[in-house]
């Protein structure tokens, strides 16, 4: 099976590329810069270039959709022009293509509410809310995606929650700098319950996806969540980051009502003063401040897949990583 | 709930016009299934049973009319009860409905129902009546409020002329309802002119005989012991109108009436609380058939008194007391306690509570009681007055036997209203009879012969009834499982086995302690005991035990001569019996497993513990002697036996099994199942045949992999050093829980495990997955055990701590 991967520039999707060749499958990778360690044809491609990706993905079976804009930082019209235009070139370049599996890397914060979540099911892509950018703008793209649906085109969106694992620089790289310089907080009493996926149950999920996608398969046209079903406490995991790469744990706490203000102010102010993305948003906080896990049944059912790795496996597997580096 | 089902019908009347009814018609989604008819009471209309219409199972089809004149149907001039049930009759006739039906009412719907069916035998399949009445109880009097409420100059004031009658309804003591309820049920009953017929019906309530409904209710009334169908009464007990005596006056008029009786729940019960359950359960029952065992008749329970071989050995030896009274003095303090309660009017059937501290004077009471067949109401004392005053007044006792605080109490607690009070030390006589002069007859077998309260985990405590038959097989049990012989001497210091000692035939020791209290038993005390009879066994539950423990010291000769201890009541941790078995070297330590309803149903002793080692749970041992028990589906309301290794709910059915629980009609249905009793352990039985406890059911962690037991992942942890106690709990929703565990150690403080903590428990309970370790100081358990963890209080609370809320 010939697959097409956009996005191969972050760790997930670059994981996902060398999942399928591993397995046999041939992976065209499009994105706008050369990726290392990538053994497969690259497409240097801007999502934005209707014409460009069309061609790009030519004689392709599938394709696994993950570029876009993330952050918080530019404007609506920068993320709406890749996340939304984007996600809807690569919805044409497929149908014109005659491409009949596409899977959508979506993000469980097209449903987030702030509200705390207990074992809960994928809700539908909310709309119209303007505090996050990237939210809306990866909603209206999942609900484009799930709409194309039909007879010569099917479509799943995969949410994973709180990817992280060897190589990840947003999550586990974050923590651990953050960290190393004392500066680590923690948002509320870090007893929140929160789900999260090793990276190579991510990169899998998607694949099962791909395979379980065809006509009237019980996933097409849906979203779903995916983690590893292993809840930990907020405490755990970061704890649990930070041992692996030998840094003590000693956050700072901040509450959680403050905390959110704080990410609020902060996400309004900061673009103002600064490039990079700043170190709290309103959806960080309130992310690491209340629970979050699901209903890991409907993804193993539809998808037949269900995670390899265990927590304290992936753990374990990042204090390799770590100490290797060293 | 949806306004789709409200709608107007044409009804052609008996009194030969055309009549307008509002009626809520919600369509079933089956036709094999019958209608249920609602008919409300005075001041309500059909939203009284919006609750539980919309909790009641879509297959069935609804109907609940507004009586006329009432809610939004047509005014009529006056009608009388007789006009109303004919007016039923139209209303189905107009609707079509020509297969049998099934009626529940309350209030004057119930006169109402019940007069229809008398009408309509035929044409209804059975009843659920819920604080009504067709007739004032005998020997009471109408109630009051009603009274008031047609009481000439205030009738209509009260409930046409102000809305005192509607709006005052919904404030009667009760569960409460909430704010929109009470103004939905007063909305069409806003104007004066609406509330008409509010006063007519309560006009047409027959004060005298002369009435005109007068004698059509009672022509109702005599017709009922003649129906065959199944009726189910739902009682709101806080109702000061129809109160326990309409409900129970109800129950003697039917062939086939049970009673479900919600203690805190008002004369709007419907209402007020989910009733849908019930009367689903009510229709689908099918009659359950009390096992009523003929054949081979018990040797009866006081048959053993005043047989010793030597008149003088000691009967019951009371150390609290230092009173002491042979097999002789005993028996004849039985006999004389028996004819005066005869002689004061006690009689077969008649119930009697108890309220006399543990002693010789109880021992003797009971056995006086049972001898002349009065029922003993037994409540411990351990339930705290509040539990005490809800067991007497659940019981409905005719008699309070008692020390004088007791019956005072009774009495100015209301307790037991109408029952007469009987100080026991009136009792005492020197009158020369004996066992075998008693002349009144004794029970019969299947005869009720007690009724037991013991503590629940939650809520109001359930009595459970026995009959002479089923405490004869558990005496009978004991003696089985125990090799107990009339050679044989016991120390009691376990509430209920310390009445059994006459019945068994042997003499009695009650130790030096405060028997609801077990915690209070010294070593010495119970040495003490034992060495007044040379006793060759100890029943004693574990927290007694768990204090004879710390209190041990010095000489404990007699403690050490017992040759049998048996520890009841809860779990026993197998330390401290090994540490008892030092205390009692010659020994054999049994714990046996049961509950109120039935005990014992399993026996295990020290020695067997050790050879069965570990497993899955809590060994109990064999299933004892004529007991039986199966593994089932908690999931499942049919009874079908699991394979064995396969963890299930555990039910247990032996002679000894109680007859049920007391005016729970539905509880007993959820627990019961083809003679079956339902546990509520969650187990699994060995390929040794032995019983292994899990949990309870309501303890099971639903996670998205399966279901979790709590007590194997405990006893897992356990073993972990510098661990008291563990409770395994669950967060979140049935489906999609997760298992936190929570470990008390007694230097710890109540927040997160520290990660070496938690990652000994992950690997202790391999391949479980755990969410969150945490740690306390110490795990909320009941007060009478000091064992029985509440995981479900526990679980609740971290979710709220889990959800990130607070810390």
């Amino acid at each position: 099976m010939k697959v097409a991967v956009t996005g191969a520039g972050s760790l997930l999707m670059s994981s996902i590329a060398n999942a399928l060749i591993q397995r046999g499958d041939e992976a065209v990778c499009i994105q706008r810069r050369p990726v290392e360690n990538l053994d497969c044809q690259q497409e240097l491609v801007d999502i934005r270039d209707a014409d460009a990706l069309r061609r790009a993905t030519v004689g392709c079976d599938a394709v696994i959709h993950g570029a876009a804009r993330v952050g918080i930082m530019g404007s609506s019209g920068d993320f709406r022009s890749v996340n939304v235009d984007g996600t809807d070139n690569v919805i044409t370049a497929a149908q014109h293509n005659n491409i009949s599996r596409m899977v959508f890397v979506s993000t469980p914060s097209v449903s987030h509410t702030g509200t705390s979540l207990v074992g809960a099911l994928a809700d539908r892509a909310v709309t119209g809310r303007s505090h996050s950018h990237y939210a809306e703008t990866k909603a209206r793209a999942e609900q484009l995606v799930l709409a194309a649906n039909c007879s010569s085109l099917s479509t799943v969106a995969l949410r994973p929650h709180l990817v992280w694992g060897p190589g990840d620089t947003q999550l586990v790289g974050r923590i651990i700098e953050r960290a190393s310089q004392g500066k680590l907080v923690m948002v509320g009493s870090g007893n929140a319950l929160v789900d999260s996926t090793y990276i190579d149950n991510a990169a899998d999920a998607h694949i099962a996806a791909l395979d379980a996608l065809h006509l009237s398969a019980p996933c097409a046209g849906k979203a779903y969540v995916i983690a590893n079903g292993e809840p930990r406490t907020v405490n755990e995991l970061m704890r649990g980051m930070c041992d692996a790469a030998g840094i003590a744990f000693a956050p700072k706490h901040v509450p959680l009502a403050i905390a959110t203000r704080l990410g609020t102010a902060i996400e309004r102010m900061w673009p103002l003063i600064r490039k990079s993305e700043p170190p709290l948003t309103r959806f960080v906080a309130e992310q690491l401040g209340t629970a979050h896990w699901f209903d890991p049944r409907p993804a193993q059912m539809d998808l037949a897949w269900s995670p390899s790795v265990t927590i304290d496996e992936g753990f374990q597997r990042l204090r390799n990583w770590c100490e290797a580096k060293k | 709930m949806n306004s789709a089902w409200s709608r107007t019908v044409e009804v052609p009347s008996h009194d030969g016009a055309v009549h307008h009814w509002r009626v809520i018609d919600r369509p079933g989604t089956s036709d094999a299934d019958p209608v249920i008819l609602c008919l409300h009471g005075n001041p309500t209309w059909s939203y009284l049973w919006s609750r539980f219409i919309s909790e009641l199972n879509p297959k069935y089809r609804v109907i609940a009319p507004d009586h006329l004149s009432m809610g939004y149907s047509d005014h009529v001039a006056s009608r009388t009860y007789k006009e109303r049930v004919a007016d039923i009759a139209d209303l189905l006739r107009a609707l079509q409905i020509d297969q049998p039906i099934w009626i529940v009412a309350q209030d004057w719907g119930g006169a109402i129902g019940m007069g229809y069916a008398v009408a309509h035998p035929d044409h209804v399949l059975g009843m659920v009546l819920s604080n009504t009445g067709i007739a004032v109880p005998s020997g009471r009097r109408a109630p009051l409020l009603i009274k008031i409420s047609a009481a000439f100059g205030l009738h209509r004031l009260i409930t046409q002329y102000t809305s005192l009658f509607v709006r005052g309804t919904p404030f009667l003591p009760g569960r409460g309802l909430t704010r929109e309820q009470r103004q939905q049920l007063s909305k069409p009953y806003r104007k004066v002119f609406q509330r008409r017929a509010v006063a007519d019906f309560v006009a047409d309530v027959p004060f005298s005989e002369k009435h005109t409904s007068a004698r059509d209710l009672q022509t109702v009334a005599d017709a009922l012991p003649s129906l065959e169908i199944p009726v189910r009464l739902i009682w709101g007990s806080k109702d000061p109108v129809f109160n326990d005596d309409f409900a129970y006056d109800l129950l003697s008029r039917f062939k086939n009436a049970h009673l479900h009786r919600i203690a805190d729940g008002g004369h709007l019960t419907v209402l007020e609380s989910s009733v849908a359950p019930l009367v689903e359960q009510a229709i689908s029952e099918t009659v359950f058939v009390e096992d009523q065992l003929s054949g081979v008749t018990s040797e009866a329970l006081w048959s053993r008194i005043g047989t010793a071989h030597d008149a003088n050995q000691i009967c019951i030896s009371d150390a609290a007391a230092n009173e002491t009274v042979t097999d002789a003095e005993f028996a004849s303090r039985v006999a004389s306690f028996a004819t005066q309660l005869h002689s004061r009017g006690v009689s077969m059937g008649d119930r009697v509570a108890l309220l006399i501290p543990p002693g010789i004077d109880l021992i003797a009471a009971v056995y006086a009681c049972w001898r002349i067949g009065a029922v003993t109401v037994i409540a411990d004392r351990g339930l705290g007055l509040r539990g005490l005053g809800h067991a007497v007044r659940s019981a409905r006792v005719q008699y309070v036997l008692g020390i004088r605080t007791g019956c005072l109490a009774a009495k100015l607690l209301r307790w037991a209203p109408w029952a007469l009070m009987i100080n026991v030390e009136s009792l005492r006589s020197t009158d020369g009879s004996t066992m075998s002069s008693l002349v009144m007859p004794a029970p019969s077998d299947n005869s009720e012969a007690a009724v037991l309260f013991t503590s629940g985990a939650t809520g109001p405590a359930k009595g459970v009834r026995y009959t002479h038959r089923q405490l004869c097989a558990q005496r009978d049990a004991l003696q089985n499982t125990y090799n107990i012989t009339r050679n044989d001497r016991f120390v009691a210091a376990f509430a209920p086995f310390a009445l059994y000692g006459p019945a068994l035939g042997i003499t009695t020791g009650l130790a030096d302690m405060d028997v609801t209290s077990p915690s209070t038993l010294t070593a010495a005390a119970l040495n003490d005991a034992c060495e007044r009879i040379t006793a060759t066994m100890v029943f004693a539950s574990p927290a007694a035990l768990a204090n004879v423990l710390k209190t041990a010291s010095g000489s404990l000769a007699a403690l050490a001569s017992v040759a049998t201890v048996m520890s009841a009541g809860a779990p026993v941790p197998i330390e401290t019996l090994r540490q008892i078995y030092q205390l009692c070297p010659h020994a054999q330590l049994h714990t046996p497993y049961g509950m109120t309803e039935a005990l014992p149903v399993a026996d295990i002793s020290l020695l067997q513990r050790e050879q069965v080692g570990e497993g899955r749970g809590v060994c109990v041992g064999h299933v004892v002697m004529n007991a039986d028990v199966i593994i089932s589906s908690y999931d499942s309301q049919t009874v079908s036996a699991m394979d064995m290794g396969e963890t299930g709910e555990v039910l247990v059915r032996a002679p000894w099994l109680s007859d049920g629980y007391d005016a729970l009609w539905f509880t007993q249905s959820l627990a019961r199942a083809d003679g079956w009793h339902r546990t509520g352990d969650v187990g699994h039985l060995d390929d040794e045949n032995n019983l292994w406890i899990e949990g309870r059911v309501v303890h099971v962690v639903h996670t998205s992999f399966g279901d979790v037991t709590p007590v194997p992942l405990e006893i897992a942890t356990e073993a972990i050093p510098g661990v008291e106690r563990a409770a395994a709990v669950s967060v979140g929703e049935p489906g999609v829980q997760q298992v936190v565990i929570v470990v008390e150690v007694t230097s710890g403080e109540d927040g997160p495990a520290n990660s070496a903590l938690a990652a000994a428990v992950r690997l202790a309970v391999a391949p479980q997955a755990i969410a969150a370790v945490f740690t306390t100081k110490k795990l909320p358990v009941d007060i009478r055990h000091n064992s029985k963890i509440d995981r479900t209080a526990l679980g609740h609370k971290l979710t709220h701590i889990l959800t990130g809320a607070s810390r």
